[in-house]
């Protein structure tokens, strides 16, 4: 149990980037022993914070205390001395190095300028089976799980003696299995009186592991509260500042004619195999299709052929009567197709341009944007004003870069992008990950609101919470092929996760007694 | 985040400094060998600068290199490294003087701009092979590029032994109305070579500018640039902007050698190698940050090292060989600080990803 002894004060950290403070009066107290969550949307200024903490970034007023001591903590080795290691969300590994000389790079101990390897390794074993921090020291990083990279990078700042352990978003790239095994670490850690502050925007995660929570909401600290005496539903709101709900509020769909109608298709990865497999969809106006199922089924093979960024190998698809397959890709968005894009760095933003150039990426070349061959770029400015307004996308203003957001506010850009198009038929392809409850909330509505408008919405997403609140329908995808399509009233967890890995509809709902209850015709 | 003014701030001052540091590698070296570094760069100077003959020629190297120069920056927004500007540049020469020579009794008004075009359209189709087989193989621009400026280099020569005349090394003068020259610019210029390629420099550089941050075309091309997949997510053709930025950029490069040959030498000789102008528009895109002002100076900044240290070995005995040298450390630090900001870009950018709201 924690005791009273604070390791770390932060008094009034504010951090000023130019005209925006991303760190605004901030105070933070962590004690011995505990595991401190920082709870806060994305783009809050929690990561802010904590780089200020570990030494990458210099705080422009405030003071720290560690240990009792005022300090200044001008790098990263200065915050290691004073017992802080930091765990990134993306892992400073180098891929081609073991875990062994990875965990020791920087403090590797030499004996005649001669590795003392045998001796790294040993106090690596102790500290791995100390800390039940499982990992294969002889094995290169490149080649092993996300989960055991992770625990290098935890046994990394062990192994440099560090008794204060922040973890940025640990949980976001980790397996069911390895999230309940960190949380077991994280538990073992702080038996051993070890501080931990875990950022997230996951509530449920804070519940399960952490002592006290400080909620960060627009770069101040809200409140720290006791987690235990929290409920999910207090932490969601103190973090976004108003009342949110976790479900999905929508009236019954009111399907109408179909929007688009996918018949035998196949398309074929870039190895050349089949990954999508005779395969047939239709999706409706006014309803929201789900396409559910574990990534690397053909969802995103199928996302991509529908718009024309991958060949389609044989079948149709038809988007409002009009044969698309294999269409330049603005032929199809001019027949009446809005993509928010799975990777939305690698497709949906152009990172280095600005925010009203990103705006206009698909209608740049349209009045009034253009004329003649000519850019408007006040129209241009002028419309992303309004977009920015309009779907609350917090920037400065429309002249900042895209890689200047946050990763929830990149996507509110392109969401406002996409949708203010007007098109018929909307892909969102995962459209809320890496996004905090406000963020997620605010799609969904948006996504409910493009399907009472009269569009055709299909939705897919690996988290099955997503698919099941905000679907009509859902299309579970396996192998290639639509193995089923299900009521997400009437199905549960178990049966889609069923139908996810391969089992057949009837076998899948066969032990229910309202076989054809959940099929929707 | 840096804020755009304090970026602003950095990109000027680092080639500025590189320039500076050039400058003060070149007078230890100068002091290494025994000359008197403050009496050799007040020799280069006056010979760019100190008399109207001296910025007319200044002013005469630069242009084609600025051109050249504003020709790599449009490639190089579409991501494309086109190192073959000297063999572009070549053929625009070749093909502007075969024009020009060949109507020798057609009027100014249609044989100059007949032969300009022509010299524009061969740096053209010289880069677009490299476009075209870049769009459809694949094929890396860097080496077609690099052994096009070979294929140019020999077929000129070729060329201007076999059919422009009977084995001679240099062809006849252009006629006078296909010339560049301007006689009452030269003679405010103390009678050198300057020409109407001033004008034109000025002219492309609106352009060039205009043509990247103001057209749709523009757009699209730094779009593919910067990230090819959310351009082709876009609609945006790849395959054509890959060829259309290749095609200004040796259209550029071919006017490039038109300048050379209706300006500064009003015909086209036997080379004996690839022509240096080529990489130092590329070296001068490079120190002008690809930017069309960047590179208004950086050529300035080339013209007046060349042109400038030609008076050196005259004006204050330090040897040629030693000029050269001290052009070459100057120019190193060029490159060097094309490295220096890449890395620092990398490290900042490290810094700014954590460092951003998030």
């Amino acid at each position: 149990m924690p005791d009273t002894a604070n390791v770390i004060e932060m008094h009034g950290i504010t951090k000023q980037f130019g005209s925006f403070k991303a760190n605004d009066n901030i105070n933070l107290t962590i004690r011995k022993g505990e595991v401190h969550a920082l709870l806060g949307e994305n783009g809050a200024g929690k990561s802010t914070l904590m780089n200020i903490l570990s030494g990458l970034l210099e705080p422009t007023s405030g003071e720290i205390i560690v240990n009792g001591k005022k300090v200044n903590i001008t790098s990263p080795s200065a915050a290691s001395r004073l017992g802080i290691g930091m765990v990134h969300q993306h892992f400073m590994l180098v891929d081609k190095f073991t875990i062994t000389e990875n965990i020791i790079l920087g403090t590797e101990k030499t004996k005649l300028g001669f590795l003392e390897r045998r001796a790294a390794q040993k106090e690596i074993k102790e500290l791995s089976e100390r800390y039940g921090l499982f990992v294969d020291p002889s094995a290169r990083v490149g080649s092993v799980s996300v989960g055991m990279q992770q625990r290098a990078e935890i046994l990394k700042t062990l192994y440099r003696g560090n008794d204060i352990l922040i973890l940025d978003e640990p949980t976001a790239v980790l397996t069911p299995q390895e999230i309940t095994e960190l949380m077991n670490i994280l538990k073992s850690l702080t038996d051993e009186g070890k501080s931990i502050i875990i950022i997230t925007h996951k509530i449920e995660e804070i519940k399960q592991v952490a002592d006290r929570c400080t909620v960060i909401r627009r770069g101040k600290s809200i409140d720290t509260v006791d987690v235990k005496q929290t409920s999910q539903q207090e932490l969601a709101d103190l973090m976004v500042g108003r009342s949110v709900s976790f479900k999905v509020d929508k009236k019954p769909a009111q399907p109408k004619e179909p929007v688009l109608t996918i018949k035998n298709l196949v398309v074929k990865e870039h190895r050349g195999l089949e990954a999508v497999k005779d395969l047939s969809l239709e999706i409706r106006a006014g309803e929201i299709l789900g396409i559910a199922g574990i990534d690397g089924n053909g969802q995103s093979e199928l996302i991509h052929a529908i718009t024309g960024l991958t060949k389609v190998e044989s079948g149709t698809i038809t988007l409002e009567g009009k044969e698309i397959q294999n269409l330049p890709p603005r032929d199809i968005t001019e027949t009446g197709l809005g993509h928010i894009p799975e990777d939305r760095h690698k497709h949906g933003l152009i990172l280095p341009m600005t925010l009203y150039e990103n705006m206009a990426l698909q209608t740049y070349y349209k009045q009034p944007f253009s004329k003649n061959g000519f850019l408007n770029k006040e129209a241009m400015k002028e419309s992303a004003r309004h977009l920015i307004e309009e779907y609350d996308v917090r920037t400065q203003d429309e002249n900042n870069t895209a890689e200047s957001l946050s990763g929830g506010n990149q996507q509110k850009a392109i969401i406002a992008r996409e949708i203010s198009r007007g098109p018929k038929f909307l892909i969102a392809a995962q459209p809320t990950r890496g996004l905090d409850v406000g963020a997620i909330e605010y799609i969904h509505k948006r996504l409910v609101e493009q399907r009472d408008n009269g569009k055709a919405v299909l939705l897919m997403s690996f988290e099955l919470d997503e698919v099941m609140n905000v679907s009509d329908r859902i299309a579970v995808m396996y192998e290639g092929k639509v193995v089923g399509i299900v009521d997400p009233a009437k199905v549960t967890e178990q049966e889609l996760g069923l139908l996810m890995a391969g089992s057949s509809l009837e076998k899948a709902l066969g032990s229910q007694d309202g076989k054809e209850s959940a099929h929707v015709k | 985040m840096l804020s755009e003014n304090k970026k602003t701030l950095t990109n000027l001052m680092v080639p500025l400094l590189s320039v500076v540091l050039g400058l003060i590698l070149g007078a230890v070296i100068m002091l290494g060998f025994g000359y008197d570094p403050i009496a050799g760069y007040q020799s280069m100077l006056k010979g760019a600068l100190g008399s109207p003959f001296y910025i007319g020629e200044t002013l005469r190297y630069a242009s084609p290199l600025i051109i050249i120069g504003l020709g790599f920056s449009v490639a190089n927004s579409a991501g494309f490294f086109n190192i073959g500007l000297s063999g572009q540049a070549l053929m625009g020469w070749l093909i502007s003087v075969w024009v020009a020579i060949s109507l020798p009794d057609a009027s100014a008004f249609v044989v100059l701009p007949l032969s300009v075009l022509a010299g524009i359209l061969a740096g053209a189709v010289w880069a677009g092979i490299a476009g075209v087989l870049r769009a459809y193989f694949g094929t890396s621009e860097v080496i077609i590029t690099i052994m096009l400026n070979y294929t140019a280099l020999h077929l000129t020569n070729y060329l201007i032994r076999n059919v422009l005349t009977d084995s001679s090394d240099a062809t006849s003068r252009i006629p006078e109305q296909a010339s560049l020259r301007m006689d009452w610019l030269s003679q405010l210029a103390g009678g050198s070579r300057i020409n109407a390629g001033v004008f034109i420099a000025i002219a492309v550089t609106i352009l060039v500018w205009v043509f990247m941050t103001k057209t749709t075309m523009g757009y699209e091309i730094r779009a593919v640039g910067l990230n090819s997949f959310a351009a082709q997510y876009a609609g945006m053709n790849a395959k054509r902007n890959i060829i259309l930025s290749m095609l200004i950029s040796g259209g550029l490069a071919g006017l490039g050698g038109v300048l050379e040959g209706l300006g500064t030498f009003s015909n086209i000789f036997v080379q004996a190698g690839i022509p240096n102008i080529g990489f130092d528009g590329l070296a001068v895109a490079l120190l002008g940050l690809s930017h069309p002002i960047g590179i208004v100076f950086s050529g300035l900044l080339f013209a007046m090292l060349k042109i400038g240290g030609a008076s050196m070995p005259l004006g204050s005995g330090v040897p040629t060989e030693v000029v050269d040298i001290v052009i070459a450390s100057i120019i190193f630090f060029v490159g060097a600080n094309y490295l220096i900001r890449f890395f620092m870009k990398k490290f900042s950018r490290g810094k700014d990803v954590k460092g951003g709201v998030e």
